[in-house]
């Protein structure tokens, strides 16, 4: 039942897959069903994605389907769902500070999201003491730093060396990426990696965790 | 007999064009007075050396060398980016410096801190600048949004003029809100009824708008003094500025700042038709773009900056039916007119260059940031000028030498044969000067052909 959801939602066919759910609540399908294969269908999403089946605009759209999906079962949903997921673990994402660019960092969430990640997304301008908070509220394994600009360089920079000063540069691995992230940035700003798009990101997230 | 300009071809207008770069004249219409033959002789042959590199007709004397940073002059002259926005003379002072400290063959002007107060007149909502939700010493960037909201896709295709007036722009500037009541002008027809069109001019809230975009219009015009000042001043001591406006591509035009990234995906999927249309409406007035700013300045050098065309943003099935059919149509009608496209694709074209062999041969100059630039020679070397690829990250962080080995394996790739412009790949605010000073004198040196 809910791989004809998952197929739907993978192959990005919004109207079938509203109409799908639709008409599966009124039959009585458990909600908790159908949410499991809209998450499958994310899953499918994601792989095409890292086969380079899919780009950034079909991500964006199966987000917006997903939406969608989840705003109708939502009312049908217990409260106390306690989802039952199990997760991979936790990553901290966010743009560092100074820098407001936000759509490859949103990717990464994205993927990481899809990839069974729990993420803590700090959004953008994120000041350098938000990190280290983050870091000792959730325990996250891994933080990705996010910059587009040249400034991001000094920022990213600054961020590692506050999290080094907060005594936990041990207990985290840091990635970082955006349009100019290279490894001679990477150098610089004393990350453990980073990497060029949101497949690489998870791939890191998945060998550190 | 002169032809007219209308008479003329492609090649014949861009040959005048560059005739016209060649015989400078100051602001009064008199020929230029240099300030030293040196000047002149530099002037020249730096114009002769990139028009050689863009038509690939015949081998320039030596790689052409520019830089095209974002806010790096002013930090290099030491003002934070709010003074270079706010004081305009501060502003070219520090421009002036750059460009004498670093003597690029192709300056590429002032213009880009753009002036503080004329944004702060009108409440510019697109983008944060400092003391707007930026850091002084940080750029400007720009607030993604839903500006044009998807159910507007028939009001701009139908009167995209209309649209902008009466939507967009009252969205994008806070004080231009009024201007959600202003009349069509295509309804002013005949003498009875003609008065109803007036009346919202007066209105305290459109009169207030319009009070503001005279004080604005000032503002600009203040700021346009000083950079075309610098400009023609730096012109006499031999330094071209050969900017002559800016353009985009249709795709672009919708995805960055009028449905946003997010938005222009979406509409892919649910309105393909839509966007398709509003795409070939935006079309036509992208190529007016150009050619008026061109005719205004007197420059051919049409500057577009391309951002979702990039690799990984769209599937190759995608590019081709929404991204470059109007791209391509954009730059055919530059090049049409006389005018020179100066793309900058940034992040990476790889797999996008089969697809720039469809343009002429020796019309366009292409920007790279990341695109693997002895592949890109070999692919589309025949076809057009390659220009950039120095990565900002070297220019921060690496030593003169790294830049040094880096331009010598551009210069031995790309270079080879003519068609290549060294310079940064993309924009930059900041980077060791040391290093941008290694990439231009190194070029000069090592980058002459013999």
């Amino acid at each position: 039942m809910s791989e004809e959801l998952a197929r739907l939602l993978a192959d990005l066919k919004e109207a079938e897959a509203i109409e799908f759910v639709e008409k599966a609540l009124e039959q009585g399908t458990d909600p908790l069903d159908l949410l499991e294969g809209a998450k499958e269908g994310m899953k499918i999403v994601g792989e095409r994605f890292s086969d380079a089946d899919y780009f950034i605009p079909d991500l964006v759209f199966s987000g917006e389907i997903l939406k969608s999906i989840v705003a109708i079962l939502e009312p049908h949903l217990k409260s106390d769902k306690g989802e039952g997921a199990k997760r991979l673990g936790k990553v901290i994402i966010g743009t560092v500070a100074g820098d407001i660019h936000d759509i490859g960092k949103d990717l990464v969430v994205f993927m990481l999201d899809v990839s069974g990640f729990e993420v803590t997304d700090l959004g953008i301008d994120v000041p350098v003491q938000k990190f280290v908070d983050t870091i000792k509220e959730t325990g996250s394994k891994v933080v990705g730093l996010s910059g587009f600009l040249t400034l991001a360089f000094d920022s990213m920079k600054g961020t590692v060396d506050a999290i080094r000063e907060a005594g936990l540069r041990d207990d985290v691995k840091i990635m970082i990426g955006g349009g100019q992230i290279d490894e001679q940035v990477r150098e610089f700003t004393g990350a453990d990696a980073y990497g060029r798009d949101a497949i690489e990101a998870v791939a890191l997230a998945q060998r550190w965790i | 007999m002169e032809k007219k300009w209308e008479e003329m071809s492609a090649d014949e207008k861009q040959e005048a064009q560059f005739q016209k770069l060649l015989a400078p004249k100051d602001p009064e219409g008199n020929d230029l007075q240099f300030q030293s033959p040196e000047a002149e002789t530099g002037f020249k042959a730096s114009i002769n050396r990139l028009k050689d590199a863009i038509q690939l007709k015949k081998l320039p004397d030596r790689v052409p060398v520019t830089i095209f940073p974002s806010m790096f002059p002013y930090m290099y002259a030491g003002m934070t980016v709010q003074e270079a926005m706010y004081d305009y003379e501060k502003c070219v002072a520090g421009y002036k410096k750059f460009v004498l400290d670093f003597k690029p063959d192709l300056p590429m002007g002032a213009a880009g801190p753009g002036p503080g107060r004329f944004y702060e007149i009108l409440d510019y909502k697109l983008y944060s600048w400092p003391g707007h939700g930026v850091a002084p010493e940080h750029s400007y960037q720009c607030n993604e949004g839903e500006y044009m909201k998807a159910e507007d896709y028939d009001l701009l295709i139908t009167d995209p003029s209309f649209y902008f007036r009466n939507f967009y722009l009252p969205r994008v500037f806070g004080k231009l809100e009024p201007w959600n009541m202003l009349p069509p002008l295509t309804g002013i027809l005949e003498m009875y009824g003609v008065a109803f069109s007036f009346i919202p001019f007066g209105l305290p809230p459109v009169q207030d708008a319009y009070k503001a975009l005279f004080e604005a219009g000032a503002e600009a015009l203040k700021w346009a003094m000083a950079v075309g000042g610098i400009d023609a001043e730096l012109a006499t001591l031999g330094f071209p500025n050969i900017f002559g406006g800016f353009s985009k591509a249709p795709f672009d035009v919708l995805g960055d700042t009028l449905r946003g990234t997010k938005g222009v995906m979406i509409d892919m999927y649910r309105q393909p038709d839509k966007l398709l249309k509003a795409l070939e409406a935006i079309t036509p007035i992208m190529i007016g773009l150009g050619l008026g700013a061109a005719q205004q300045t007197g420059k051919p050098f049409i500057f577009m900056p391309l951002h979702k065309g990039a690799d990984g943003f769209l599937s190759d099935e995608q590019f081709k039916k929404f991204y470059w059919p109007t791209l391509k149509q954009v730059m055919l009608g530059l090049i049409d007119g006389g005018c020179i496209p100066l793309p900058a694709a940034e992040g990476g074209y790889n797999t996008r260059l089969k697809y720039l062999n469809e343009l002429p041969k020796g019309k366009t100059l292409w920007m790279f940031d990341q695109t693997d630039m002895a592949v890109a020679k070999e692919t589309v070397g025949d076809t057009l000028c390659l220009l950039g690829n120095v990565p900002s990250s070297m220019l921060k962080l690496g030593t003169p030498q790294d830049v040094r080995d880096y331009a010598k394996k551009l210069i031995d790739t790309a270079g080879k044969g003519g068609g290549f412009v060294m310079c940064n790949g993309a924009f930059f605010d900041e980077a060791n000067p040391e290093n941008v000073k290694a990439m231009v004198d190194f070029t000069k040196e090592y980058g002459v052909y013999k």
